[in-house]
C-alpha cells in the first residue's frame, strides 16, 4: 500500500506526481498502434464535428423533393435521404450530437463516481458499505434496459438521453475511485497533512481526488463506446434525439423504412457510429495495456 | 465433492452444508440488489414529468374530482407506503393493464416470453460455439497474425451497433440472397397453424410434426440469433481468450509439455479443463447481456418477443408495461448473476 506514493511522503507536490503518472501512461501509450489508431480517427472525427458547418457541402436540414433518395454521387457523397436531405452533411452534423452526447455524459459522470468512490474509499465504516452497496445493485442491474425506462419516463430527447445513460454509468467509475482512495488513504504524505491539520476536505480536495484522476480520465474512456452505442440504440428507438435533428441513431431509424432499396440512408450512419465506438475501443484497450502492462 | 472419504450420511450433510454456504452470500447480496432495483423501478415510476392524475381527469376537472382519482390511484399516501404498495403488488405479479394491449401485463409477459429465450438461447449456443474455440485459439497463437485478425473480428462484434447489424444483415441475407427469413418469427401464412405447448415455435412446430414450419421458423431465426451471438461471441471469446492466457503462462503446462505432451493434449485436457467453471460464470453472463440485446434486435426483427414489447411500451410511455418488463429482465439479470456466482464457488473449490 505504501509503493510509489510513500516516496511522496517529503512533500513532492501531487501535481507534479500526477503529470509524471500521465506521462508514463502516454510514453507506453505511443508505442501501441492500434491505440494510436483510434486516437488518429478520433481526434479527425472532432475535427469534423467543429468545423462541420464549414466542410459540410450542403444544409443538412434543407429539404429537397426534387432529388430524394439519390445514390452516392460526387454530387452527393454519401447519397441523399428521403427528404432529399444530404446524408454526408447530416453524418458531419450528426458527429456533433455524438460526440455532445459522449462529453455531456463523461461531464456528469465522472464527477458523481469520483465523489461517491473517494468518499468511500476515504471515510470508510458504514459510508463505504451504504454507498459500495448502490454501487453494486446498479452494477448488477441491466444498464441498457434501465436507461430506456428513464427516458420512457422522462420523455424523449438528447437532455434526457444524457442524464438516462449517466444514471447508469457512474457506478464503475466509483468502484475504481474507491480503490483508488484505498492505496492512497493509508499513505504518509496522507498521513502528514493530516497531522498538519488539515481538514478532510481539503485532503480529499487537494490530495487524493488529484491521484485518482489519471485512472478515472483512464476509466471514462473506456465507457465510452459503450455510451456511444447507448446513445444510438436510443436514438434508434425514436427515444433519443429527435427529428429533423441529425443523431446517427435517429438517422438509422428514419433510413430503415427505405433501406431495401436505398441502402446507403441506413448504412453510412451505421458505419459512422461503428467507426467511433471502435476507434474508442482501440483506445481503450491501448489504455488498459498502458495501465496493466503484464496483460497482452 | 468432499476430499476426505467420509462416511455417508455425513457428506451429504457436508454437501449442504457447503451449498449453503456457498449460496448465502450471493443470495444476500442479490436479494439486496433486488430491493434496490424495485426502489429504481418505483422511483422510474414516479419522475414523470407530467401529473399522472391529470393525465387521467383531463384539466377541465374540479379540485374533488382530482382528489377522487388521487386517492383512488393511492397517491395521496405517504411515498414509502406507496412503495410498499407497489412492491406488494409487484410480487404478486400484480402489474396493472397495459395501455397498449388492454390486458394483463402479467398475461402478456408470459404470452411473449417464450419468444425472447429461443432467440436468447439460440444466440449464446451461437455465441459459445464460435467464441470458446476462437478464444482458445487467439491465446494459444498469441501475438501471431491469428490473434490480430481474431482481435479485431473480436473487437467489431462489441463496436458495432446491433441493430444497425441487424439492418444490414435483413439487406444481405434476405433482400439480395434471399437466403433468409424475413422479419418476424415465422412466415405470415404459416401462423397460429401450430397449438401452442411451449411457446417456443420451433419446438412446438416440431411436436405438432409440422417439419416445413419448423424449417421456416429456423430460416427466420437463423439471422437474428447469428447477429446476437455474434456480440456474445466477442465477449466470450476475448474472456477465454485472458483466461486461457493466465493457464498457458504457468509452470504445470510447461511441465506437462517436458513430460512429452502433446500440444494440443496440453491445451484441452490440462489448460482448458481450469477455466470451465470461469467460463461457465461467463457464459451466464454473456446471456444477460444477451437479453439486453435483444431489446434492440426485436425492434429490428419485428420478433413477438419482450423485447419488443418492451419498446413498443416505451414509445408510447406505458409505464405499467415498461416497469413491469424491466423487473423481468431486471430479475433474470440478478438471478443469472446469482447463478454464476454460486457455481463459482460450488465447482471451484479454492473459493470456499
Amino acid at each position: 500500500m505504501l509503493h510509489g506514493i510513500a516516496e511522496n511522503a517529503g512533500g513532492v507536490p501531487s501535481e507534479t506526481l500526477r503529470s509524471s503518472r500521465l506521462l508514463s501512461f502516454w510514453r507506453i501509450f505511443r508505442t501501441d498502434v492500434s491505440g494510436m489508431l483510434g486516437l488518429g480517427v478520433v481526434c479527425v472525427l472532432v475535427m469534423l464535428a467543429l468545423l462541420a458547418p464549414l466542410i459540410a457541402p450542403y444544409d443538412p436540414f434543407l429539404q429537397s423533393l426534387t432529388s430524394t433518395l439519390l445514390p452516392p454521387s460526387a454530387a452527393h457523397l454519401a447519397g441523399t435521404d428521403e427528404l432529399g436531405r444530404d446524408v454526408f452533411s447530416r453524418l458531419l452534423y450528426g458527429a456533433r450530437t455524438t460526440l455532445l452526447i459522449v462529453v455531456s455524459v463523461s461531464v456528469l459522470v465522472a464527477p458523481i463516481g469520483l465523489i461517491i468512490g473517494v468518499c468511500a474509499g476515504y471515510f470508510g465504516g458504514w459510508v463505504d458499505k451504504v454507498l459500495m452497496r448502490i454501487v453494486d445493485i446498479f452494477l448488477a442491474l441491466p444498464s441498457l434496459v434501465l436507461a430506456l425506462g428513464f427516458v420512457a419516463a422522462l420523455g424523449a430527447g438528447t437532455e434526457n438521453a444524457v442524464l438516462a445513460i449517466a444514471l447508469t454509468a457512474w457506478p464503475p467509475i466509483a468502484r475504481l475511485a474507491r480503490a483508488e482512495t484505498l492505496t492512497i488513504r493509508n499513505s504518509d504524505f496522507i498521513a502528514a497533512a493530516r497531522m498538519y491539520g488539515a481538514s478532510s476536505l481539503r485532503i480529499i480536495l487537494a490530495h487524493v481526488v488529484p491521484l485518482c484522476m489519471p485512472s478515472i480520465i483512464v476509466r471514462v474512456t473506456l465507457s465510452m463506446a459503450a455510451v456511444i452505442l447507448t446513445a444510438a440504440g436510443l436514438g434508434f428507438l425514436g427515444l433519443g434525439a429527435q427529428p429533423p435533428s441529425a443523431e446517427w441513431g435517429t438517422m438509422i431509424s428514419t433510413g430503415r423504412k427505405v433501406m431495401i432499396d436505398h441502402w446507403w440512408v441506413a448504412a453510412f450512419p451505421g458505419v459512422a457510429i461503428l467507426l467511433t465506438s471502435l476507434s474508442f475501443n482501440l483506445i481503450g484497450d491501448a489504455l488498459r495495456d498502458a495501465l496493466d502492462p503484464r496483460k497482452g | 465433492m468432499s476430499a476426505i472419504p467420509s462416511p455417508h450420511r455425513d457428506q451429504r450433510g457436508q454437501n449442504f452444508r457447503d451449498l449453503a454456504s456457498a449460496a448465502g452470500g450471493p443470495v444476500i447480496s442479490i436479494a439486496v440488489a433486488f430491493i434496490g432495483l424495485l426502489v429504481i423501478i418505483f422511483f422510474m415510476g414516479r419522475i414523470l414529468p407530467i401529473d399522472p392524475v391529470l393525465l387521467i381527469v383531463g384539466d377541465q376537472a374540479d379540485a374533488s374530482t382530482y382528489q377522487q382519482v388521487a386517492r383512488e390511484m393511492g397517491y395521496d399516501k405517504p411515498l414509502i407506503q406507496q412503495f410498499f404498495i407497489y412492491v406488494g403488488d409487484a410480487l404478486q405479479g400484480d402489474f396493472g393493464r397495459a395501455r397498449l394491449t388492454g390486458n394483463l401485463v402479467w398475461s402478456d409477459i408470459l404470452q411473449v416470453f417464450p419468444a425472447t429465450v429461443e432467440l436468447a438461447t439460440t444466440a449464446i449456443v451461437i455465441g459459445a460455439l464460435l467464441g470458446i474455440p476462437l478464444g482458445v485459439a487467439a491465446a494459444v497463437n498469441r501475438g501471431k497474425a491469428l490473434d490480430h485478425i481474431l482481435r479485431i473480428v473480436m473487437l467489431m462484434g462489441h463496436s458495432a451497433p446491433i441493430f444497425w447489424l441487424g439492418l444490414m444483415g435483413l439487406i444481405v441475407f434476405y433482400a439480395a440472397l434471399h437466403w433468409v427469413g424475413g422479419s418476424g418469427q415465422i412466415s405470415l401464412y404459416n401462423m397460429d397453424i401450430v397449438p401452442r405447448v411451449t411457446g417456443f415455435i420451433t419446438v412446438d412446430s416440431l411436436l405438432a410434426g409440422e417439419t416445413e414450419i419448423f424449417w421456416d421458423a429456423i430460416s427466420h431465426l437463423i439471422l437474428p440469433a447469428s447477429i446476437l451471438g455474434y456480440s456474445s461471441t466477442a465477449f466470450i471469446g476475448r474472456m477465454t481468450r485472458s483466461f486461457m492466457l493466465d493457464q498457458l503462462t504457468q509452470e504445470y503446462v510447461t511441465a506437462a509439455r517436458v513430460k512429452g505432451l502433446s500440444r494440443r493434449q496440453v491445451i484441452w485436457n490440462h489448460a482448458f479443463r481450469n477455466i470451465r467453471v470461469q467460463l461457465l460464470t461467463v457464459l451466464a453472463l454473456a446471456y444477460g447481456g444477451l437479453l439486453e440485446g435483444t431489446v434492440l434486435i426485436e425492434s429490428v426483427f419485428a420478433w413477438p418477443g419482450l423485447g419488443q414489447y418492451f419498446t413498443n411500451a416505451l414509445l408510447i410511455g406505458d409505464m405499467n408495461a415498461v416497469m413491469a418488463a424491466t423487473l423481468v429482465i431486471g430479475s433474470i439479470f440478478l438471478g443469472l448473476n446469482l447463478m454464476s456466482d454460486i457455481l463459482y464457488k460450488i465447482l471451484d473449490p479454492r473459493t470456499r
